[in-house]
């Protein structure tokens, strides 16, 4: 029996077109030429694969990569909460100007990003001068990473976030202090709850992007093997190499861990979500 | 316990949503604030709890000032037109919620908050549904559970804005009369706000009409439908005619038609008559001639649109369909009327009266009907 035929006939029709349209474009913008990535990397054998993942170089920008992409999301996510709350719940002159900054990661291009970030941190930059004498380093650091990743997945968690925000009832605020719920249990134990799952997606959207990035970070990264160098870039070098084989060896991986992460975060959202039937 | 608000004044924006409100509600009072929109009534109710801050005035729970506490401090239970309720809670969680926010030792521990969830359940019917979610419920269920987790925090006065707003007619009714036994059952001193003057008479004990954020009148339901203390609560609570006439030396003059009255105005008056206080007499006895323009029979109701020989003014009437009177009721018909029941109030500013056109002679409210039958 066909799984995808439905037995009665449906009140909204053309189900079976919908679902070939949605399949056959699924697949020739997403799935084919991902599938080539696998296909291209299983050419180097389970040897040659093993060794360039395995080489130390790989593995710490892959280290770098995902972990600086995590701390930016993180990061994002408080922030990015903060100033979704802040747009939501407060009016203060120039609210718009300042919302419109918001989006401006989106369409600014990377590199213009990049070079701003690293004309700000860099030694002799507006902000660098004061940071490099106290010792933080920006620039030419992995910190320059986690910074431009942030830069550039601001926006995701704001615009998540905002709209799920703006519809909280602020009834459910006054039932909580009613029943003799003050600011901080109202906000841990009713508000935050309530924007779990948007935050949750806006989280899992800044980690996708900031894992990504690339054009901003090249610039502020100094792109040091082994200390600032990301993953991206590292697939650049070797195609540039000419060594095919081991560019797509480290885009598979890459690929891979970036499914199982977004993957992960979709299991744990759909278990939250579980329970609320909304 | 017993509330006491004196000279409650707050504004919006220079809209004087409270203009003033003085108001005792004994313990264990069931009392339904009820008025048009914009008359303040849910301020007063929000006042309470402490959800708005009030510009003037005192409130008093008991002999504790409560004016200047905090929403939490006050320790009232709300209830939202809306339910209110905590989605991502379970219907046991919502319930004791405001038990688990306690701090100290006024905290009652897992067990013990569960078994007063449980207890609250039952008292609002709701056994074995402490698992689900609230979107799990209708909308009548939402409202009982809301109620629960007002009670559950053993609050000193219940106070329900609009309580059964969002539900549909049937389901209306029946919490009404189930919230009537559970306030008998649990005593707990309860105001109310509503917009349905049929809801706040079979309720309440004591209603309380307000009107541009002024009291016109608190008194039994009895009281403010049979002894309007002014116009306005005359037209809120029911419909009403009107016409003019004058009050000379102890008589009321209506044309031609003289009653005795203790009334103290004297001069030209309104008369507020209810469309069943108008009876049919017999052509013979003293009374207004009136022709009929329409009928219409309204469930148990037979209402006639009228219009009054000598001035013109167009008057409703009610009667049973039972009543054998029904019979004159053709349109055409001339018949004769005698105010049975009636208000005097002074002319408003010489406006014109309310006549209706035509058309709409027999648009009466629907929720007459039970009264009119008391």
């Amino acid at each position: 029996m066909n799984p995808f035929k439905p037995k009665q006939r449906r009140a909204i029709p053309g189900f079976g077109l919908t679902l070939g349209i949605t399949l056959s474009y699924l697949s020739l913008i997403v799935l084919i030429p991902l599938a080539g990535v696998y296909f291209k990397a299983a050419g180097l054998g389970w040897d040659g694969l093993l060794h360039t993942l395995g080489s130390a170089r790989v593995l710490a920008s892959l280290k770098l990569t995902f972990g600086s992409a995590l701390i930016a999301a993180l990061f994002n996510a408080f922030f990015g909460l903060l100033v979704a709350w802040v747009f939501v719940r407060y009016q203060f002159p120039g609210k718009r100007l300042f919302d419109a900054f918001i989006d401006l990661p989106f369409a600014l291009p990377t590199a213009v990003a990049g070079i701003a970030l690293t004309a700000l941190y860099a030694g002799n930059g507006w902000l660098g001068q004061y940071l490099e004498p106290l010792g933080i380093q920006v620039a030419y650091h992995p910190l320059g990473v986690v910074v431009a990743m942030t830069f550039i997945s601001l926006p995701f968690v704001v615009r998540t976030v905002e709209p799920v925000l703006a519809e909280a009832e602020k009834e459910l605020e006054e039932a909580a202090a009613t029943l003799g719920a003050g600011r901080w249990i109202t906000v841990t134990r009713v508000i935050l709850p309530s924007v779990w799952p948007a935050l949750l997606t806006g989280f899992a959207l800044a980690f996708a992007r900031a894992v990504g990035e690339y054009g901003s970070i090249i610039f502020i990264a100094g792109n040091i093997p082994m200390v600032s160098e990301i993953t991206p870039l590292l697939i650049i070098i070797k195609l540039e190499e000419f060594d095919y084989a081991g560019a797509t060896a480290i885009a598979a991986a890459m690929l891979t861990l970036s499914f199982l992460l977004l993957l992960l975060i979709n299991l744990f959202q759909a278990w939250t979500r579980r329970s609320r039937n909304r | 316990m017993e509330i006491s608000i004196r000279n409650v004044r707050k504004t919006f924006a220079a809209f004087p949503a409270l203009a003033g409100v003085d108001l005792d509600i004994a313990s264990g009072e069931l009392i339904a604030l009820l008025g048009p929109s914009g008359s303040g009534k849910t301020t007063l109710l929000r006042a309470l709890a402490g959800l708005e801050p009030i510009d003037a005035g005192q409130i008093k729970f008991g002999a504790n000032d409560a004016t200047h506490l905090s929403v939490q401090e006050r320790r009232v239970g709300f209830v939202f037109q809306h339910y209110a309720l905590f989605k991502h809670m379970t219907v046991e969680d919502n319930i004791g919620f405001g038990l688990s926010v306690r701090k100290g030792p006024d905290k009652p521990d897992k067990a013990a908050i569960r078994q007063r969830a449980q207890e609250l359940l039952e008292l609002v019917q709701l056994s074995g549904l402490g698992k689900r979610y609230p979107a799990q419920l209708s909308g009548g269920q939402k409202q009982r559970v809301a109620l629960a987790r007002a009670l559950a925090i053993e609050p000193r006065v219940l106070l329900l804005d609009e309580p059964f707003g969002a539900l549909d007619a049937k389901v209306r009714k029946d919490l009404r009369r189930w919230l009537r036994e559970l306030h008998d059952k649990t005593g707990v001193t309860t105001v109310f706000v509503t917009h349905d003057q049929e809801e706040a008479l079979e309720l309440a004990d004591r209603v309380v009409v307000m009107n541009r954020g002024r009291i016109e009148q608190v008194g039994t339901t009895a009281e403010v439908y049979e002894q309007p203390a002014t116009p306005f609560v005359f037209d809120f609570l029911g419909s009403v005619n009107r016409f003019r006439g004058e009050v000379q030396g102890g008589k009321l003059k209506i044309n031609g038609l003289s009653l005795n009255t203790d009334s103290p105005l004297s001069g030209a008056v309104e008369i507020y008559v209810r469309p069943h206080d108008l009876r049919i007499v017999e052509d013979s006895s003293p009374g207004l001639d009136a022709r009929v323009l329409s009928v219409q029979r309204t469930g148990p109701f037979v209402r006639a649109g009228a219009k009054l020989a000598h001035d013109g003014t167009r008057v409703d009437i009610e009667l049973s369909h039972l009543d054998p009177l029904t019979a004159a009721l053709v349109p055409g018909a001339q018949l004769r009327l005698l105010p049975a029941i009636y208000g005097l109030f002074p002319p408003e500013g010489g406006a014109p009266l309310k006549t209706l056109p035509d058309v709409v002679a027999n648009a009466v409210p629907e929720q007459r009907g039970d009264r009119a039958r008391a």
